[in-house]
């Protein structure tokens, strides 16, 4: 099942995105590994802690990441260098925003889908609230 | 007449990091009150726990150039918190890595290995010169460097000297790039914070690297 990191210049708020994710998932959904903030109270993101959670949520479809803005995608790119050779691979950073691609993410993940697929539908959650916001 | 430096030896390159440390966090204050104009107002923070993170590693061995600066960079990576860490990272650690089982550099082999490190600043953001960033001080700087000719000493104020007027030419610019472009046409009329640490660091490569000049001697003497 394709992984999934969630990276945030604050702890908090990626833990609270991962539940409401999960409130759509029934058991056994992706696992979805957070790499935010530089402690619970610090706001910043670390490319070596991202790195870590990439490699804790790895799977043979691969892993997803979704980034809140500024440095946690600087960050992220730059965890993905420092992985090996066959991770940096599999990883697929998306540029779905955070709360509503990490919803479709999860869900689509949950349903076996591979990395490209799971991005493409976090991606689309932007489009899916457009269309409900302005009613079409 | 002191002796004149010609090579940056690994306790030189210690020397300047520890300084650019104790810089960092006496201006953290104007730092992030440059950030707070234009962006999230954590730079001078995140500089100063970023660098001190950084003093806390110089003690350990190291034996070559690029051991230190490896080390130096990873450690802003996990430290810094905002874009800085990476950018800075990624600097020191692209710097090291050009240098390869280097014990010291010289003049030329210094410019080099800054090159490439703000190669990999260039290539991290995704910008260039002219859009209100840290840029903005390199590479002017690393161009006054290496037209300097001279002594190390000359080229390094020469560097330096360009990154604060690299620096200050960031005012009125408009940033495209990292989160002052939220702003567009307001970020207009402040300093670019990464810009101000850059012209830091090379304040502090002066102070330390550049000691053992000829000031007085061959310029400005006769004037």
């Amino acid at each position: 099942m394709t992984g999934i990191v969630v990276v945030s210049h604050s702890r908090p708020l990626a833990t609270a995105a991962v539940d409401l994710a999960s409130q759509m998932l029934r058991s056994g959904g992706p696992r979805i590994e957070v790499a935010a903030g530089l402690s619970d109270t610090e706001l910043g993101t670390d490319a070596a802690a991202i790195q870590t959670a990439i490699e804790a949520a790895m799977d043979d479809q691969g892993v997803v990441v979704l980034m809140d803005l500024g440095s946690a995608i600087m960050s992220a790119e730059m965890a993905v260098e420092m992985l090996d050779e066959d991770d940096a691979a599999r990883v697929r950073l998306s540029w779905a925003p955070l709360v509503e691609g990490l919803i479709g993410a999860a869900v689509t993940a949950a349903g076996g889908a591979d990395r490209e697929e799971v991005a493409t539908q976090a991606e689309l959650a932007a489009e899916a609230k457009r269309m409900q916001v302005t009613g079409g | 007449m002191t002796e004149r430096k010609t090579t940056v030896t690994v306790p030189d390159l210690i020397a300047w990091l520890r300084r650019t440390g104790e810089l960092m966090a006496e201006h953290a204050a104007e730092l992030s009150d440059l950030d707070s104009a234009i962006g999230d107002g954590d730079h001078g923070t995140n500089m100063k726990r970023g660098f001190a993170a950084v003093a806390g590693v110089l003690d350990e061995d190291f034996e070559t150039v690029d051991a230190l600066l490896k080390r130096v960079g990873s450690t802003l990576v996990s430290s810094v918190g905002g874009a800085s860490g990476p950018l800075y990272g990624t600097f020191y650690l692209r710097m090291g890595t050009s240098q390869k089982g280097a014990t010291e550099l010289d003049a030329a082999s210094l410019l080099g290995a800054m090159s490439t490190g703000v190669e990999g600043i260039e290539a991290r953001g995704k910008a260039g010169i002219g859009e209100k960033t840290m840029l903005d001080a390199w590479m002017p700087a690393l161009e006054a460097f290496g037209r300097a000719g001279g002594s190390l000493a000359d080229a390094l104020r020469a560097g330096a000297e360009a990154a604060a007027a690299g620096r200050d030419a960031t005012e009125p610019m408009v940033a495209t790039k990292g989160r002052a472009s939220y702003l567009g046409e307001r970020s207009a009329g402040h300093i670019d914070p990464g810009a101000a640490s850059t012209a830091l660091i090379w304040q502090a490569a002066v102070e330390t690297l550049a000691g053992g000049s000829d000031t007085g001697s061959d310029d400005g003497a006769a004037s």
